[in-house]
């Protein structure tokens, strides 16, 4: 059997267990093992990839394997990696793992709460592996609608209101996918759903006119681009801890994901034509969200906001069609993935403790709740782009890349968005100095405790993997660098 | 070829009419109270007529009058097998004081009007065709009208008798224009004689509208709720799922066999209509407050979505429709089969705000509601996204890409108020549960069935292979 079929087999498995479970700690050991055996598989499978590219294998994808599925539709299931769904096999593995730590105590309904989550992370790692565009599809919505009951049952705040908004319009982003996807099918002569086969034929130019939009906008309302990123504040806000870092960290990232491999690498006459059109849309996502994040005063929302900043950044990158700017967008997903995980993370042990998660009502946590205070003080920097951390690598990567492109439009695009930097610093210092230092004015506050250690466990493994991101890039920068190529050659053949 | 040979040619009907004297010998031989045993004796003897006939077989017998194809004789099992499903649902609404001594009533017209659709389904000539609607319609009111002290029963039979006659009147009107113009009634002369006059596009539009309503197409669905809300929970199941697979199947039959040659006087007429009946249905259904009215207007958005297939106007278009049709009977069937079951334990209950908290106090019974809920508003892994794939694909590839469009952002409508069902069941709280039940054997093993099927079907991709193979023939 094909070794990445094992990311859908496990949660599959995962499932089994779960539902087979009767105590809470038969949940928690299924969930451990589970996530745990992923991280492992995601770690062995990024070091076999790197073994084989050095050993001369020169294919676009690796490990790949296909059975049919529908034969009268040609739908495959077909797998195959790049460097790029590596990387993004490796954040999602990290994410679950530390989602697993970050619920530890999550009540009530545990086991129906980690059904869902299992049920969601199969479909996240589907995605990732998947090379036929109606299994992705497939995969992709398996991801999207246990959401609804996450939050629904397990969130806060206005809960069933965002978790219908999320869901409904997310839901209306597939809606355009499918069509691009139809589209895709019989404009390539129908005579095949597989990415790497479809990418040799050539798709009329009417075609793509029409359906790149679709494709790239089915795919980016899950990348928060302006005007359809509304869904991700209130949706966020309202998730419960572990789904809003797999949502944010990992989840967001399969929009730009499909952006890149399906819309752009698929149809490069229409992301000719449309190219110039999203770009301006995800200029304003770049800087509205972070102006947004600004006037926020709840923890969640500002994260929320600085994501949508963040994740168009991504879409912003991709967009400029360059090399460095596409690795830049790629490491940018990674990093943001794992950096938000980290926020979500901190917020939701902050609130699980205060109760409250605005910021007006919060101050001088660092005395009370040092380990925490120290983990959000690094996401913060991680966040803002310091030196050292994954954010800096990510961003300088995109806006060198995005510079290549010397004309007017361009080049004021890039400007525009670099400003996004200084907002960032603005409101993450400003938030740290504002809950962090400074004395406590709550003297409830001053009776609570820092992390157990469950959640030490979950913050140590995202510190460990921005920092690690961030002072030693170059393994991730040339794995994914390698496998932007073939992508980009498509682009800039017309 | 004499007549045994023709009558063992129609196997699925003649097995299907033994069975139908059987019951009623077994209604007047079994002693009162005998409704259990009669549920009994008709799923065995619906299940070893599944058994006879679920190998696919091609026939034809009279002259071309009967003429059963592959794809037809699938039709004709997966119909047997949802009213064996009925059957097994209907235990606990039959085995109540006012309906256990009519029983044996129940399994006969049900019966008869199941081999009405089979010979419809199978009609080689509109004759047989006319007579196998007829068979279908007339049991189907009194069926509707079972409680007929109940409710509003006997109102819906009403309803149902009008106008199912007023659209079998429309449909003769049709038929007769059709062979004045032709001279024969037999669908395989007719292609050749076809050739889109005024009259006979008139003709065919009568027909169009006269089948519209048994598949309630908008704007032809007027009946479709008062309908279903007052018919017994079992028949109004039936009724969704049997009585619509059925007729819109010979309806996209017919189109394509018949009419084939006048595609495009009717892809136009065609793609409206069922732009029309998605939308329309999917509104109302989200003001419904009560689960049947509720499911009247899902069903007759997702006729919508089954007509898709017959409006892609190929052998992929019907593929898919039967494939659809396959995956619905197990969705709608399940969520009709769990309505009846609380119906039966709460005294009546139907109303949405009576499913609150019903995963709290029922968890199997909602959560098999919510698969069902899911594949009906076409959710992956479940069953119902890749018959709505199927759909999409292949009246696109016929060239109908906006039609399927709107159908699809059509679907994110009726995923919202199949949320608001979940949302119930999950999400709200409630003060009087439903309080936890146990539902009869048959019953679980019936939902189970359903729900099984919803989850395995869309897996497993030889149904569709097999099913574009049966359709190409």
């Amino acid at each position: 059997m094909n070794i990445l079929s094992l990311f859908v087999l496990i949660p599959l498995l995962m499932l089994l267990g779960l539902w087979m479970s009767r105590s809470l700690n038969q949940v928690r050991g299924v969930m451990v093992a589970g996530s745990g055996l992923l991280l492992v598989l995601a770690v062995w499978l990024a070091v076999a990839y790197s073994g084989l590219r050095s050993a001369g294998a020169d294919e676009e994808m690796l490990f790949t394997a296909s059975v049919t599925w529908f034969a009268p539709l040609h739908i495959c299931y077909s797998v195959g990696v790049d460097g790029i769904s590596v990387v993004m096999l490796l954040l999602s593995a990290v994410i679950v793992f530390t989602g697993t730590f970050a619920s530890w105590k999550l009540k009530p309904l545990t086991k129906e709460y980690f059904l869902w989550f299992t049920l969601l992370s199969t479909g996240v790692f589907g995605f990732f592996i998947s090379t036929d565009l109606f299994t992705m599809f497939m995969f992709y919505e398996v991801a999207l609608i246990p959401m609804y009951l996450l939050i629904g049952v397990w969130g806060s705040g206005r809960k069933e209101y965002s978790a219908m908004k999320l869901t409904l319009m997310l839901m209306g982003g597939s809606a355009f996918l499918l069509i691009g996807i139809l589209g895709i099918y019989y404009g390539a002569g129908g005579e095949t759903m597989n990415i790497l086969e479809i990418v040799k034929e050539r798709i009329p130019t009417e075609v793509q006119r029409i359906f790149f939009p679709a494709v790239f906008l089915g795919f980016g309302v899950l990348g928060a681009l302006f005007p359809f990123h509304t869904w991700s504040p209130d949706g966020h806000a309202s998730a419960p801890t572990a789904v809003s870092m797999l949502h944010a960290g990992v989840l967001m990232k399969l929009g730009g994901y499909g952006c890149f491999r399906v819309a752009m690498y698929l149809m490069p006459t229409g992301a000719a034509i449309w190219g110039d059109f999203f770009l301006v849309l995800t200029t304003v996502s770049v800087v509205y969200g972070a102006f947004s994040a600004v006037v926020q005063t709840d923890l969640k929302y500002i994260n929320a906001y600085s994501s949508v900043s963040h994740c168009g950044l991504v879409l912003f990158a991709l967009l400029m069609m360059t090399r460095v700017s596409a690795t830049g967008a790629i490491l940018q997903m990674l990093s943001h993935g794992l950096m938000t995980a980290l926020f979500f993370a901190l917020i939701g042990m902050i609130y699980g403790r205060t109760h409250t998660r605005d910021i007006r009502q919060l101050s001088g946590l660092m005395k009370i709740m040092p380990f925490l205070s120290v983990g959000y003080v690094i996401a913060g920097l991680a966040n803002l782009g310091l030196p050292g951390l994954s954010g800096f690598v990510a961003e300088m990567t995109v806006f060198v890349g995005s510079f290549e492109r010397a004309d007017l439009f361009h080049r004021a695009c890039t400007v525009i968005a670099t400003t996004s930097i200084v907002i960032t610093a603005v409101y993450i210092l400003r938030v740290v100095g504002r809950i962090l230092y400074g004395t406590c004015r709550n003297p409830e506050h001053l009776k609570l405790t820092d992390a157990t250690w469950d959640e030490r466990f979950a913050v140590i493994c995202l510190v460990v993997a921005v920092a690690g991101l961030g002072l030693s890039p170059w393994w991730a920068s040339s794995v994914i660098s390698a496998s932007v190529e073939p992508i980009i050659s498509q682009l800039s053949q017309l | 070829m004499d007549i045994t040979t023709s009558l063992l040619s129609m196997q699925a009907e003649a097995s299907l009419a033994v069975i139908l004297v059987v019951m009623l010998l077994a209604d007047l031989i079994i002693r009162e109270p005998g409704h259990r045993k009669l549920q009994i004796l008709g799923c065995i003897l619906m299940a070893v007529q599944l058994a006879l006939n679920v190998v696919p077989a091609e026939g034809e017998a009279f002259g071309g009058m009967y003429r059963s194809t592959e794809l037809a004789s699938v039709v004709k099992t997966v119909l047997a097998a949802g009213t064996l499903l009925v059957f097994m649902q209907a235990g606990e609404w039959l085995g109540r004081e006012d309906t256990r001594g009519k029983a044996g009533e129940f399994y006969l017209l049900t019966l008869s009007t199941l081999l009405g659709m089979f010979l419809m389904v199978s009609a080689g000539s509109f004759m047989l065709f006319y007579i196998g609607l007829e068979l279908a319609s007339i049991p189907m009111a009194c069926l509707v009208a079972f409680d007929k002290y109940r409710h509003h029963s006997a109102e819906a039979g009403a309803k149902f008798i009008l106008s199912s006659m007023f659209s079998s009147a429309l449909m003769l009107y049709g038929l007769s224009l059709l062979y004045g113009t032709c001279g024969t009634m037999y669908f395989a002369d007719m292609p050749a004689l076809l050739a889109g006059t005024p009259l006979q596009v008139m003709a065919m539009v009568f027909f169009f509208a006269g089948l519209g309503f048994k598949v309630s197409l908008v704007p032809f669905h007027m009946w479709t709720p008062d309908v279903y809300q007052g018919a017994p929970t079992a028949v109004a199941g039936y009724l969704s799922v049997i009585s619509k697979g059925a007729a819109a199947f010979a309806m996209a039959a017919v189109l394509l066999k018949v009419f084939g040659g006048m595609v495009h006087d009717w892809s136009l007429l065609l793609s409206v209509v069922t732009v029309l009946t998605i939308t329309v249905g999917n509104v109302f259904a989200v003001l419904q407050t009560d689960l049947k009215r509720f499911m009247a207007y899902s069903s007759i958005s997702q006729a919508g979505y089954i007509v898709l297939g017959a409006l892609a106007g190929s052998g992929q278009g019907m593929a898919s429709l039967v494939y659809y049709v396959i995956i619905y009977v197990a969705a709608n069937l399940a969520v009709f089969g769990i309505i009846g079951t609380v119906e039966q334990h709460t005294g009546g209950k139907t109303g949405r705000s009576a499913y609150a908290g019903l995963y709290q106090t029922n968890p199997r019974l909602a959560f098999g509601m919510t698969l069902a809920l899911f594949s009906l508003a076409g959710i992956p892994p479940f069953a119902g996204f890749f018959s709505k794939f199927f759909v999409f694909a292949a009246a696109f590839h016929a060239g109908h890409w906006l039609v399927v469009f709107l159908a699809l952002v059509n679907t994110i409508i009726s995923l919202y108020y199949y949320l608001l069902v979940v949302k119930a069941m999950y999400i709200t709280p409630s003060d009087s549960p439903v309080p936890p039940f146990r539902a009869d054997g048959l019953t679980r093993a019936g939902l189970l069935v359903c729900v099984a099927g919803v989850v395995v079907t869309g897996l497993v991709s030889g149904l569709y292979g097999l099913l574009s193979g049966a359709a190409l023939h």
